[in-house]
C-alpha cells in the first residue's frame, strides 16, 4: 500500500515538467565533483561568497535574463534572434556615455547611461514587435534584420574600438557584491521573480499561451494578440539590454564585436532545455532558468575539466544532443521499449506475470 | 462459415493522464464487411481508431492482422500493414494538388524523379473511378470539404486495400455526396475490403453496415448484427442505464414556437462580403432562435462570421441594439455581447494544450484583459459548474482539452461562451460529429437559453434539428439567402429542402 503511494509520488515527480531539466543539471553538477573535489565548496572571503556554484550563477546571470525574454517570445510562437545585438548595443551605449562624461564615477551618470541603454532597447523591441505583430513579418526574419544590423550599430557606437570605463557604480551591476552575493545574481533573480509574478499572477501567462497555442482561436476569443505579441518583443529587448549592461559592467568595457555573440542561440537552447516548445504555447520560466544554468554549468565544466579549447564546441554539442534526447518523452519511450524487448528475449519465460503490468 | 477476421483486437487498453480511454476492448473486423463502431462521445471510438492506426501506442492488449500478431508502431506501419484511415477532419495538405495528395510519399518515379504526368494520369483515373469529376492538378483547398474527404478516401483506398477506417466521413457531406460515398463503400466491400465506419447518423449506419461494435465509457458493450439490433435498442446500449435523455430524442413534441415581437437585438441590412456571401437581411430578437439552413459551402458560416466581426463586411449596415455598428474584430463583437462557436473546434475553437478550465475561462479572461485576472477560485468555480451542468467528461478541469472527445470539446466551447453571458449566441454546427445523447443535451440547452431571453443563431446541416429549435429559418444557397421561412408548425424538412433545391424566394 505504502509502496504504491510512493510509486505514485515518484511518478508525479518524474512527470513534472521541471523534473528532467533539474535532473540533468544535478547530474552535470555531480559529474564535476569527479574532476573538482571541492566543486560544491562555497567559502566566505572578505565578505564575498566564492565557489564554483556562485560562479555558475554569476556568469549565468546574463544568459538567464536573455533566456527569460526569449521564453515569452517563444511562448507566442515567435523567436528573437536580435538579443545578442541588443546586448552589444546596450553595453556600448552605456559605456560610451560613461566614458564621455566628466564624472564617470557618479551615480547620476551611471543611471543616465542605464536609462539610455534601456530606452534604446525599448525602441528596438518596439521595432521588432511591430514588424512581427503589425506588419506580419515572420519572427525569424524580422529579428534577423536587427541581429545583423545591430552588430554593425554597436560597432558604430564604439567606433570599432573597445571602450573601457572606470566607474564604481557601473562596475556594481555586473561585477559588484551586495549582501555577500554578486549583485548580478540578485538582479537576475529579481527579474525572474518579477516575470513569474507578471505572467502567473495576472492573466498574461494564460493569454500568451493561448496566442502561441492557437492564434486563430485566440483571435476569435477576443484576445488582442497583436499587442501581446508586440509586448513580448519589447520585454525580450529590455531583458537583453539588462544582460548587456551586466556583461559590459563585469569587464568594465564595451566590445561591439563580441559582447553577446551567439547568446541568442544559447538562450533558445535554454528555453528548449527548460521544456518550452518552439511551437509556442505552454511555457515554463522555472524550466528556462534551469536550462540556462545547464548551459552555464556546461561551459564551466569545459574549463574545469580541461577540455582543449578547440574542441569545446563539439563537446558542448554532444552534451546538448544527449540532454535533448533524454528529455524527449518519445525517445525515452523508445528506449524503454527496447530495454523491455531485450529483457523479454533474454528471459526464459516471456509470459512471466511480472512482465504484464497492464491487462485486467 | 465465418472466415478468419482480417483484424482482431483483444483486451486493448489506453490511458491518458487522468482518463482511461480504452479498458480491455475486444474487436473483430472481417473482410468484405462494413462494420460500425458505435458509442457516445468519450466512449473510446476515436481512441480505438488511433490505436489501430498507430497514432497512439496502446498500453496493453494485442492486435492481430490476418491471424498474425502485430505491433503497430506508427501510422506508416499501419499503412504498410494495410490499414488506412480517413479522419473526421481531413488530414491532407490543403495547399498541394489533388494528385500530390493522393500520391504523397509514394509518388510514381521515373529515373529517380517524380513522374508528374503519370501521377496526374493515375490520380485522374482514381477520382473518375468514384465518379468524381475534378481537376487533379488544382490545389486541394480549392475544393469543398466534401470533395476533399472523397480525395482522402481515394488516397486511403489506393494506399492499401485491406482495412479502411472511415471516422465520421459523412458529417461534412450533403445527401448526394453521402450516396456517392456509400456507392464507393459498397464497391470496396464487394472487393473484399473490410471497412470500419464511424458515424453519429444512425440511419446511415443502418443503411450501410452489416455488423456493429458498441463501446461505452471505454469498455466493450457488445458486438451485434445490424439486422438483430434495432435503433432504440442500440441507443440504450450506447448510453447504458441513463435512458432519461431519450425522451427528447424521438419525435417528441416540437416546442411551442410563437414568433417573438419586440425590438431586434441585431439587424443586418444588405450585409455582404465579396466572394463570401451576397447581401442579406436578418433580424434577431432576444429570445429568438434563428436557424440557418443550406448545404455545406452555401454561405451559412460566412454569413455568421460577418455578425461576429470574424470577417469584415464590405457592404450593408449592421445595427446592434438599434445603433449602427462596425465590427472590426471579434473583440468588438464580444464587447457587444455576441458569442460565436466555430464549426472547426480544433482549429478555430480550442487551445489543445491548455486545460479544460483554462479553455473555459479564456473568453471571459480575454474580455477582462490581462491585468484583471480571474482568481483561481473563480476559475475553478466556473469550470466545475459547467463541467457539471453540461456533463463534460472526464469531469477533471485540469485535463488537457485535446485529450477530450469531440462532443466534450464542443461542450467546453459552449461553456466558454456561456460564462460571458452573451446576448446573441452564434452556434455553427454545434452538434456535428457528436453523439446522440450530447446532441439532445445541447439542443435542450439552446432551447432553454432562448427561453431565458438569449438570441441564438443556430447553423446546422441537419434540418430536423434546425426545425426543432428555430422560430425562423434562413435558407442559403450559393452564398445567397434565398428565403426566410417562419417555423409555424407547418414547416417541414421537405419544404426547406425544396427551398434549398429550387432557390425560390418566399
Amino acid at each position: 500500500m505504502s509502496t504504491a503511494t510512493t510509486a505514485s509520488t515518484v511518478k508525479a515527480v518524474t512527470r513534472s515538467r521541471l523534473f528532467w531539466p533539474a535532473a540533468v543539471l544535478a547530474v552535470l553538477l555531480v559529474a564535476n565533483l569527479a574532476f573538482t573535489p571541492d566543486f560544491f565548496a562555497v567559502r566566505l572571503q572578505g565578505g564575498h561568497l566564492y565557489g564554483s556554484l556562485i560562479d555558475i550563477l554569476h556568469f549565468g546571470a546574463p544568459l538567464i535574463l536573455v533566456s527569460l525574454g526569449m521564453t515569452l517570445v517563444i511562448a507566442t510562437g515567435g523567436i528573437d534572434l536580435s538579443v545578442g545585438s541588443t546586448v552589444a548595443i546596450s553595453g556600448a551605449l552605456a559605456c560610451l556615455h560613461i566614458s564621455e562624461s566628466t564624472d564617470p564615477g557618479s551615480l547620476a551618470t551611471v543611471l543616465t547611461a542605464v536609462g539610455i541603454a534601456l530606452g534604446t532597447a525599448l525602441v528596438l523591441g518596439v521595432v521588432n514587435g511591430l514588424l512581427v505583430a503589425r506588419v506580419g513579418v515572420q519572427p525569424i526574419i524580422a529579428t534577423l534584420i536587427l541581429m545583423v544590423a545591430g552588430r554593425g550599430v554597436a560597432q558604430l557606437i564604439t567606433d570599432g574600438q573597445i571602450i573601457t570605463v572606470t566607474s564604481d557604480p557601473y562596475k556594481m551591476i555586473g561585477g559588484g557584491y551586495w549582501l555577500t552575493m554578486p549583485f548580478a545574481i540578485l538582479l537576475s533573480a529579481l527579474v525572474v521573480l518579477a516575470t513569474v509574478l507578471l505572467t502567473r499572477s495576472t492573466a498574461l501567462g494564460l493569454l500568451l499561451e493561448s496566442v502561441g497555442g492557437n492564434p486563430v482561436a485566440s483571435r476569435l476569443v477576443g484576445i488582442r494578440a497583436m499587442r501581446l505579441v508586440a509586448l513580448v518583443y519589447v520585454f525580450s529587448a529590455l531583458c537583453a539590454a539588462l544582460a548587456g549592461l551586466m556583461v559590459s559592467s563585469n569587464v568594465s568595457a564595451a566590445d561591439g564585436n563580441n559582447a553577446g555573440l551567439w547568446i541568442e542561440l544559447d538562450a533558445i537552447l535554454a528555453v528548449v532545455l527548460g521544456g518550452t516548445s518552439l511551437n509556442g504555447g505552454r511555457f515554463s520560466i522555472g524550466g528556462t532558468v534551469l536550462g540556462a544554468l545547464i548551459i552555464q554549468t556546461l561551459s564551466t565544466t569545459v574549463y574545469t575539466i580541461g577540455i582543449p579549447p578547440e574542441t569545446t564546441l563539439v563537446f558542448k554539442a554532444f552534451v546538448v544532443i544527449a540532454v535533448c534526447l533524454i528529455q524527449s518523452p518519445a525517445f525515452r519511450a523508445k528506449l524503454a521499449a527496447r530495454a523491455a524487448r531485450t529483457r523479454r528475449t533474454t528471459r526464459p519465460h516471456p509470459a512471466a506475470p511480472t512482465n504484464r503490468e497492464v491487462g485486467a | 462459415m465465418r472466415q478468419q477476421p482480417v483484424l482482431e483486437v483483444r483486451g486493448i487498453r489506453k490511458e491518458f493522464p487522468g482518463v482511461v480511454a480504452l479498458d480491455g476492448v475486444d474487436f473483430r473486423l472481417y473482410p468484405g464487411e462494413v462494420h460500425a463502431l458505435m458509442g457516445e462521445n468519450g466512449a473510446g471510438k476515436s481512441t480505438l481508431i488511433k490505436v489501430l492506426t498507430g497514432v497512439y501506442q496502446s498500453d496493453g492488449g494485442e492486435v492481430e492482422l490476418a491471424g498474425e500478431p502485430v505491433r503497430i508502431a506508427g501510422p506508416l506501419q499501419a499503412q504498410q500493414a494495410g490499414i488506412s484511415t480517413v479522419y473526421q477532419e481531413v488530414n491532407l495538405c490543403p495547399n498541394l494538388s489533388v494528385a500530390e495528395n493522393v500520391f504523397i510519399g509514394r509518388e510514381p518515379r521515373r529515373f529517380g524523379l517524380i513522374d508528374w504526368a503519370a501521377m496526374r494520369r493515375r490520380a485522374t483515373e482514381l477520382v473518375r473511378g468514384i465518379d468524381l469529376d475534378i481537376d487533379v492538378s488544382a490545389p486541394l483547398n480549392s475544393y469543398s470539404i466534401a470533395v476533399q474527404q472523397l480525395v482522402a478516401i481515394v488516397r486511403a483506398v489506393d494506399v492499401s486495400a485491406k482495412v479502411l477506417i472511415l471516422d465520421e466521413p459523412t458529417s461534412s457531406l450533403d445527401r448526394d455526396e453521402v450516396r456517392q460515398l456509400f456507392t464507393v463503400m459498397r464497391r470496396l466491400r464487394d472487393q473484399g475490403v473490410a471497412i470500419l465506419f464511424v458515424s453519429h447518423f444512425l440511419d446511415q449506419v443502418y443503411e450501410i453496415c452489416d455488423r456493429m461494435t458498441v463501446l461505452r465509457n471505454g469498455r466493450l458493450e457488445g458486438e451485434y448484427l445490424t439486422s438483430e439490433l434495432d435503433q432504440v435498442a442500440l441507443v440504450s446500449r450506447m448510453i447504458g442505464a441513463e435512458l432519461a435523455g431519450l425522451d427528447q430524442l424521438g419525435g417528441g413534441k416540437r416546442r411551442e414556437r410563437t414568433a417573438r415581437t419586440g425590438k431586434a437585438f441585431l439587424q443586418a441590412d444588405r450585409l455582404t462580403r465579396r466572394g463570401a456571401v451576397e447581401p442579406y437581411d436578418l433580424d434577431i430578437r432576444p429570445g429568438e432562435v434563428i436557424g440557418l439552413a443550406g448545404l455545406l459551402g452555401s454561405g451559412r458560416t460566412e454569413a455568421a462570421r460577418l455578425l461576429f466581426g470574424a470577417d469584415q463586411s464590405d457592404g450593408g449596415t449592421l445595427r446592434i441594439e438599434g445603433a449602427v455598428t462596425t465590427l472590426r474584430s471579434p473583440r468588438d463583437a464580444i464587447a457587444r455581447g455576441i458569442a460565436f462557436c466555430s464549426e472547426n473546434r480544433k482549429t478555430e475553437g480550442l487551445v489543445g494544450e491548455l486545460t479544460v478550465r483554462e479553455n473555459i475561462v479564456l473568453a471571459l479572461q480575454a474580455a477582462r484583459g490581462w491585468t484583471r485576472p480571474l482568481s483561481r477560485t473563480a476559475q475553478d468555480a466556473y469550470a466545475l459548474k459547467w463541467i457539471r451542468a453540461l456533463d463534460i467528461r472526464p469531469g477533471n478541469p485540469e485535463a488537457l482539452v485535446r485529450n477530450l472527445s469531440g462532443g466534450n470539446q464542443q461542450k467546453v466551447l459552449l461553456a466558454r461562451w456561456l460564462i460571458t453571458d452573451p446576448k446573441l449566441l452564434i452556434l455553427d454546427e454545434p452538434t456535428r460529429g457528436i453523439d446522440i445523447g450530447a446532441k439532445a443535451e445541447i439542443q435542450k440547452l439552446v432551447a432553454n437559453l432562448a427561453e431565458d431571453g438569449m438570441a441564438v443563431l443556430f447553423i446546422s446541416a441537419e434540418l430536423e434539428e434546425v426545425l426543432r429549435l428555430s422560430h425562423r429559418v434562413g435558407v442559403l444557397r450559393d452564398h445567397r439567402m434565398v428565403a426566410q421561412l417562419d417555423n409555424d408548425g407547418e414547416l417541414t424538412p421537405e419544404r426547406v429542402m425544396a427551398t434549398i433545391a429550387s432557390g425560390a424566394h418566399q
